[in-house]
């Protein structure tokens, strides 16, 4: 319909405002897309500094550098960033630029609410990191925020509670838009279960998203009036339960863990088979294996709580549908893998995060199976082991499908390639120093070092020591990868990129868009066969 | 005989790199339970399963990567979906998980089964030491609070660190050796945990309610543990030490601690003097005050209020005896009442409103306190 119309202003469409008023104003799927992007590298950077403090004090035993308040505050606000700030917005990005080319849609189905969502977002990381400034500082309690420690906070916990009020109703209005673009505006002939699998995780975690976000901000209005208000829901002295608003934040919590991974997922998905140059084996499994973890996450939440002291039966429950979920985990991995075999690969940067993130991310997932024995978990709970079992699956599963998505689409965004031998680098730096990072963490946990201290007992100095190394080795490879954005996109340099760089790649973007991709694409509806 | 190969391969690969040097622990700590002794096998067991499904499915995926590429001039193949082999690897899977989940769930039966103890301990969380209290069996009657000995010298790195850096108590859990010992676990003001990974004990301690695990350790010796629980400033120094001894050896504890708990039950009704009960209030204030107040009554500013010329310490008494005996609601001020007498709360009030540059020269007698609580 509005093709029609466009067509005849064919000169018009490059037409925006320029400077600043071009991102404050812009209706732009790729603008918005690209902010998103900015803004959760921009917290990705913050948040990682923050790492960089609590490896820092916990290179050696002893407290050197900061107080234990203060490395509370480092520890909360390094968890509610990334969670918040860098990990979420990214896969958004992801999706405001991805979503609308690979159905085939001219842009996002409510334009303006877009921008909106996206504007929120600065002004909850604003409130999030002005809290450090306020008396008391920022929230200490951990990003689980448990009652009753977080009604002790200063003020800092009242921003933390308004930022993520406000990082929510953006998320779920980025929500709401991704299901509306997703179920009506697919090109001609794109059904369902033809869509590319980076929509399918899309879709499904849209619906996660609308489901909990609700539900934590239910639990943090909650935890605001217990704190100025006088409610008790969380005091027992008033007739609440502490341990309710555990279950409540993990009700949350569970399924907002596969918020982080399932577009990740999705974009592995993408890249496998295109740098395989062979279709991906079990498209339809591997979309029932996408819907069965995100329905499955819905009752699982309490296993983050198996030592609160629940009933056997309720532990035995949780700890059943718990690993229920390696079943459809185990299904992507060996489809993936299928993928791969006797296909004709390629090794270029997307393929390398894509091959390394089922490598650390399976590892990551053997970890969840070891902790969801509840008896082994009486063990790691809230130990190193735990820190180390979700870095793997957040930073080698989360972060490595974003950085493996960005490889993967920079040409057709910027219609340039980047440079493929720092993109090598960056990947082997990134790997080795996650590993250094995050492995000893495992046996710190084994050997019982509780998570959250700022300083611990001798036995646990030897490998304190390596993670810190391998944490400013990870800190400083992110800085390459800073360079690397730099300069295919804003500097512009790099050589030129055609409509299809990556032979394999078969999707809308790539076999109906020049790279780069115009402003505003699909002005006429592509029909899909 | 297939657990102790499971454990032989295990522990071969696991010490091959850290042999050299010791300090390195790669397991779980020795057991001294039988239920940390069923963790530790269930633990080796998964450790194995996982090992042989990671060599296949890597060992599929590398291979793959080794033959399978573009530059050695392979062909793509063009298969996709098969729904015998996806049927294939959902059931296997599940078959395999099923396997480890039963040996589970035949563990927590067992730990949860806190029946018929010989001894019951409550543990008390509180910010930032540990209370137990022997409420049934033999030393019923015993209570004491455990705090940090570890000195803040070695903290700061002034002086070299002794051995149990941190993991250091001045009134340890003494229990004996081969008895069931009920924990009886709660908090007095936020959520704490309680661990001593050698006896696979891990409970949460939350303020208001009672939860309970148990342990009967089998080898006599100490063992050390950590809360677990983030609960605030000093989440990190607040350790668990269990000294389990032999049944005579427990027996003279308990006689011992009947004297001295004699002994220091305190007569409300005698009499200080300002500089006796300044002296003592400042010991009380060293062990449960400073960490937020400061030695120099200058509190952390924003986060905990100055007690040095503080209005509340230097206006009428009333209101001060209050908020020590009561706490403060929703801030980390705990209703101090509930853990110390009433001489030390006269004591520590009289030297707050007599230190630094507070000179009220009040001194509260324990009588007020008692009255007070009333």
């Amino acid at each position: 319909m509005s093709a029609v119309i466009d067509s005849g202003h064919a000169h018009d469409h490059e037409h925006h405002p320029s400077g600043i008023m071009r991102w404050i104003t812009t209706t732009n799927h790729k603008d918005i897309g690209t902010l998103y992007l900015w803004f959760s590298f921009t917290m990705f950077l913050v948040g990682g500094t923050l790492a960089l403090g609590i490896r820092a004090e916990l290179f050696k035993p002893g407290l050197q550098l900061w107080h234990p308040e203060f490395f509370n505050q480092l520890t909360t606000m390094h968890g509610l960033i990334m969670v918040f700030g860098a990990i979420m917005p990214a896969f958004v990005g992801f999706a405001n630029w991805q979503v609308p080319m690979m159905i085939g849609a001219p842009d996002m189905a409510f334009a303006r609410l877009n921008n909106w969502s996206f504007w929120l977002l600065p002004v909850a990381a604003t409130l999030l990191v002005s809290s450090f400034f306020v008396p008391g500082g920022a929230t200490a309690a951990g990003w689980t925020i448990y009652a009753p420690l977080s009604t002790q906070m200063g003020p800092g916990m009242d921003l933390a509670i308004f930022a993520l009020h406000i990082m929510g109703a953006s998320s779920i209005m980025g929500s709401i838009n991704i299901v509306t673009t997703i179920l009506n505006m697919r090109a001609p002939g794109m059904t369902m279960m033809r869509m590319p699998l980076f929509v399918w995780t899309w879709l499904i975690t849209a619906y996660l998203l609308i489901a909990v976000m609700p539900v934590l901000a239910g639990a943090i209005t909650m935890l605001l009036t217990d704190r100025h208000f006088g409610t008790s829901f969380f005091n027992a002295a008033g007739g609440g339960d502490p341990v309710m608003f555990q279950h409540i934040f993990w009700f949350f919590g569970h399924p907002e863990v596969y918020i982080m991974i399932l577009p990740g997922f999705g974009i592995i998905s993408q890249v496998i088979p295109a740098f395989s140059r062979k279709p991906l084996f079990g498209y339809s499994s591997m979309v029932y294996a996408t819907a069965s973890i995100a329905i499955l996450s819905f009752i699982v939440w309490a296993h983050h709580m198996f030592t609160v002291g629940m009933p056997t039966a309720g532990i035995l429950f949780f700890m059943y549908a718990t690993v229920l979920i390696a079943v459809p985990t185990g299904v992507k991995v060996f489809n993936w893998l299928a993928t791969m075999w006797r296909g004709s690969m390629s090794f270029e940067t997307p393929m390398l995060f894509a091959v390394g993130f089922i490598f650390v991310f399976t590892m990551g997932g053997f970890t969840g199976l070891i902790l969801a024995i509840m008896p082994i978990d009486i063990q790691l709970q809230d130990t190193y082991y735990v820190v180390a079992h979700f870095h793997y699956v957040l930073v080698a599963g989360s972060l490595f499908s974003l950085f493996a998505g960005f490889y993967f689409w920079v040409p057709k965004w910027t219609g340039r390639m980047y440079d493929e031998k720092l993109g090598k680098w960056h990947f082997w730096l990134s790997m080795i120093f996650f590993n250094v990072t995050f492995f000893p963490m495992h046996f710190l946990g084994l050997a019982g070092m509780p998570r959250r201290i700022p300083d611990y007992a001798l036995q646990f100095a030897e490998f304190n020591e390596i993670a810190s190394i391998g944490a400013f080795g990870f800190g400083l490879s992110q800085i390459l990868f800073l360079w690397i954005i730099l300069k295919v996109t804003v500097l512009g340099r790099g050589e030129k990129a055609g409509q299809r760089p990556w032979e394999g790649a078969d999707t809308l973007e790539w076999t109906h868009l020049p790279s780069p991709a115009p402003y505003h694409s699909f002005h006429e509806q592509p029909v899909v066969k | 005989m297939m657990k102790r190969m499971v454990e032989a391969v295990c522990a071969g690969l696991l010490i091959l790199p850290g042999a050299a040097q010791a300090a390195y622990q790669w397991n779980l700590p020795s057991p001294v339970t039988y239920i940390a002794g069923e963790i530790y096998e269930l633990h080796l067991v998964m450790m194995g399963i996982i090992l042989v499904i990671f060599v296949g499915v890597f060992g599929v995926m590398f291979y793959s990567i080794y033959a399978h590429r573009k530059s050695v001039g392979h062909k793509a193949e063009h298969f996709h979906e098969n729904t015998t082999v996806e049927i294939v690897w959902t059931v296997v899977p599940f078959l395999v998980l099923i396997g480890m989940a039963w040996p589970a769930t035949k563990t927590i039966l067992n730990l949860k089964d806190t029946t018929s103890p010989d001894i019951t301990i409550k543990a008390t969380g509180y910010q930032w030491k540990w209370g137990y209290d022997y409420l049934k069996g033999e030393g019923e009657g015993i209570g004491f609070l455990s705090n940090l000995a570890t000195p803040q010298d070695q903290i700061v790195g002034s002086t070299p660190k002794g051995e149990h850096y941190l993991l250091e108590v001045d009134n340890p859990l003494v229990v004996p050796v081969n008895r069931k010992v009920r924990v009886l676990l709660t908090a007095n003001d936020v959520i704490h945990s309680w661990m001593v990974p050698a006896f696979g004990v891990k409970q949460d301690a939350i303020p208001g309610f009672v939860r309970d695990t148990w342990f009967r350790a089998d080898k006599e010796g100490t063992y050390r543990g950590q809360c677990v629980e983030l609960c605030g400033k000093d989440h990190g120094f607040m350790p668990i030490v269990v000294e389990v001894v032999s049944a005579e050896k427990y027996a003279a504890w308990v006689g011992e601690q009947k004297k001295k708990m004699a002994a220091a039950a305190d007569d409300p009704n005698k009499k200080w003097n300002l500089a006796d009960l300044r002296a003592q209030g400042e010991k009380v204030f060293a062990a449960n005050c400073v960490a937020c107040h400061q030695v120099n009554g200058q509190g952390v500013k924003g986060a905990f209020p100055a007690l040095d010329g503080s209005p509340l310490v230097n206006g009428p008494r009333g209101r001060h005896i209050d908020i020590v005996l009561n706490g403060k609601q929703g801030t980390a001020m705990a209703p101090f009442g509930k853990q110390l007498s009433d001489t030390d709360v006269a004591a520590v009030i009289t030297y707050e409103r007599n230190a630094w540059s507070n000179k009220t020269g009040d001194v509260i007698q324990p009588s007020e306190i008692k009255a007070a609580r009333k």
